[in-house]
């Protein structure tokens, strides 16, 4: 190869191998998306099948008990006392069930709180439906002020018999982080 | 070398002229010598910090109970460790051996791009000072672990930019050496050298480059997140915005496996080339090396999610994610055996470098079956985050990477200096390493075994007996390390005379090995012919 040419060369690889950096640049941000898509394909850990109210309706299972318990925190200490009323309750799938949670600002000025929740296993999401939640909206809260938080849900017979516990669990953030 | 030099000069059409005085030789080099001899020093250095701060992690874990540091330093030395290690001591050494090695190998001049050479090299000084500095900012150095988990990575201090854009400067500093790496062996090989005659060192090189520059831009991506996630209000990862800190993982890792290839591939090479030297035998299977070291690099980019299996993940992705694992260890074994069958009823002689490489061979086997372990989803539960694999990444790393590096040091430095270094010394080197590196981390296996967890400062009284051993190995090691500088240090001084084929017999076979010792500081001006 001749010096001109092996410039030549050299220079078009040089820029295709920029375009592959940079593609491999927008495929990491493109890995978002992809993620909710998944998220949402499986149902596992459904992000919008945990903060929407659902209308669920199935035949009560009574022979079959499953134990749901409960967990509430907050980010950082200080901030809230946030826990639920009962560590755990026993339901039968199909039947309405309410929990209540105590939630109070221990800060002296007012605040917007968003619960966020999550279920573990991450695979009993899809089976549990929430018709009412105080996660759905954000809650406000004077200074000092303490409030009791009410979700109410169903658990779906079908879900998989191997399933006899599941974590509900709500982590209690000020709203002005939220987008 | 006098005479080779003319008769260099002779066929030189340009200005032939000798390394610049002074400073001005390394700050504006050009030379892929001296690039090279640049980055191989600075990843030395960082060898020594990064391994500075394993002393004092080994100090501390001596005995149960809180001694020397507080914990908060801890988790940063650990965090520190892993990153200058990493990024500082083993990417540089193997992008300084290409440097060095790849235009003598396929008989180029030098690196295509010159001057962005330059630009890759002196990034990576500013980029570990700034690293480095967080230690000296309030909050302290990241203390989170390497990988920068969210949301515990967004409660660092001040170090926080710092550390991100510490992160930037490697990924582009790394991106443009694996560019310049692709396009020297794509456009600049000696007329006659087609692909599947190139040494293989190239051809690790090759497919090594092209995993740099696919997954160091999604870990630039990956944190550049994290950075806006802190200070413009993104929740790319906060789940108080609807973000899932579990995503950062998903990102961080399809870079991070690549990246452990990233790190053995060329490390592969080495020992490829330095087995059949030293068995007066041509390497056992060279297509199906390069073949398996493609097929590696394929499987590295869908098997990150073994490093997350307790996050939870569909059963199916658990299975997918474990045979895929799994199935990395046929061509990995493929390496294994050749070059077992490159040795058998081979002459063999036991060098400093084959010393090396007969060393890698067994304990980077040992780290590749634990990892075997490590792949299996139901026992992976139980090791996960225990000494177990800091057991199993510290073998692939060390007596992997670092002593194929070692070989590699061993087996050229006569070439690069001119100078045979003193054999005696280098076999006690060998000798140090080799059992305190074993004493070091083999006891982390039992450690782990039994439960204890990893990036933690203080234990149970039950794991104090082998983390005494592990801390004596470490030790051990450590200072072993000193003898390898005063080696390599000694011979660029001045020894025995090197011949040009530096290892007598017949072997080695490539081009490096036609030029004098050392090697003309302008080589391969006229290309050489390869039949």
């Amino acid at each position: 190869m001749t010096d001109a040419s092996l410039n030549q060369a050299n220079r078009s690889l040089t820029r295709q191998l920029w375009i592959f950096a940079a593609g491999s640049f927008a495929f990491g941000f493109a890995l978002v998306p992809l993620y909710n898509v998944i998220c949402d394909v499986t149902g596992y850990g459904d992000r919008t099948k945990l903060v929407q109210a659902s209308t669920f309706t199935a035949p009560e299972d009574v022979n079959r008990t499953v134990t749901i318990e409960l967990m509430g925190d907050a980010p950082s200490i200080g901030d809230w006392e946030f826990r639920p009323e009962v560590g755990s309750i026993e339901v039968h799938p199909g039947k309405l069930t309410e929990a209540k949670f105590y939630a109070r600002n221990l800060r002296s000025q007012a605040v917007v709180a968003q619960a966020i929740p999550s279920i573990a296993p991450l695979q009993a999401t899809k089976y549990f439906h929430k018709t009412e939640c105080f996660c759905f909206t954000p809650q406000p809260f004077d200074a000092q002020q303490e409030r009791e938080l009410t979700v109410r849900f169903i658990v779906d017979p079908k879900l998989p018999v191997n399933i006899d516990r599941l974590t509900l669990s709500y982590v209690m953030y000020d709203a002005k982080s939220t987008s | 070398m006098a005479h080779a030099h003319d008769a260099h000069a002779a066929h030189d059409h340009h200005d032939d002229h000798g390394p610049a005085k002074g400073i001005g030789r390394w700050l504006f080099a050009t030379n892929h010598k001296d690039i090279g001899t640049m980055y191989m020093l600075f990843s030395l250095l960082m060898f020594f910090i990064g391994g500075a701060m394993a002393m004092i992690i080994r100090a501390e874990l001596f005995k149960p109970g809180m001694q020397l540091v507080d914990p908060i330093f801890f988790n940063q030395m650990t965090t520190m460790h892993a990153l200058i290690m990493i990024f500082g001591a083993v990417m540089p050494a193997f992008v300084g051996l290409a440097n060095w090695m790849i235009p003598l190998q396929v008989g180029a001049p030098d690196m295509a791009l010159p001057r962005m050479n330059n630009f890759s090299f002196w990034i990576l000084p500013f980029a570990f000072t700034m690293l480095i500095g967080t230690l000296f900012v309030p909050g302290g150095a990241p203390a989170g672990g390497w990988t920068m988990y969210p949301p515990l990575s967004q409660q660092t201090g001040e170090a926080f930019p710092m550390l991100i854009f510490a992160v930037h400067l490697m990924g582009a500093s790394s991106i443009m050496g694996a560019i310049n790496v692709i396009v020297t062996i794509m456009n600049m090989r000696a007329p006659g050298m087609s692909l599947l005659k190139m040494p293989i060192f190239v051809w690790t090189w090759l497919i090594t480059a092209y995993l740099l520059i696919a997954v160091m831009p999604v870990l630039a991506g990956a944190v550049t997140m994290l950075l806006t996630d802190h200070y413009f209000g993104t929740t790319f990862f906060e789940a108080a915005g609807g973000g899932d800190p579990v995503m950062f993982q998903h990102i961080f890792w399809f870079f991070g496996h690549p990246e452990v290839y990233i790190m053995i591939l060329p490390a592969f090479g080495i020992i490829s080339e330095i087995i059949p030297t030293f068995s007066r035998k041509p390497l056992f299977g060279y297509d199906a090396m390069v073949y398996a070291t493609a097929s590696i690099a394929f499987l590295s980019f869908i098997v990150w999610a073994h490093h997350m299996f307790t996050v939870g993940m569909p059963l199916a992705g658990q299975m997918f994610f474990m045979l895929a694992t799994m199935l990395i260890a046929v061509p990995t074994g493929v390496k294994v055996f050749n070059w077992t069958a490159t040795m058998f009823k081979g002459s063999l002689s036991f060098e400093p470098p084959m010393l090396f490489a007969i060393s890698f061979l067994f304990l980077f086997t040992i780290g590749g079956f634990s990892g075997l372990m490590l792949a299996i989803v139901p026992a992976d539960f139980q090791y996960h985050d225990t000494y177990f694999v800091v057991a199993h990444f510290h073998y692939v790393l060390v007596p992997g990477a670092v002593f194929s590096l070692m070989a590699a040091a061993y087996y050229w430095l006569p070439k690069w200096t001119g100078h045979m270094y003193n054999m005696k010394l280098a076999k006690a080197h060998f000798w140090l390493s080799t059992i305190f590196v074993n004493v070091l981390f083999f006891p982390q296996h039992f450690l782990g075994l039994a439960g204890m967890p990893r990036r933690i400062p203080d234990y149970s009284t039950q794991f104090a007996d082998w983390n005494m051993i592990s801390s004596i190995g470490g030790f051990g090691f450590g200072l072993s390390q000193l003898l390898f500088a005063y080696i390599v240090f000694a011979c660029i001084r001045g020894g025995e005379k090197a011949t040009d084929k530096v290892w007598d017999s017949g072997r080695p076979q490539g081009l490096e090995w036609t030029l004098s010792s050392p090697p003309p500081y302008h080589s391969f001006e006229t290309a050489p012919e390869v039949k």
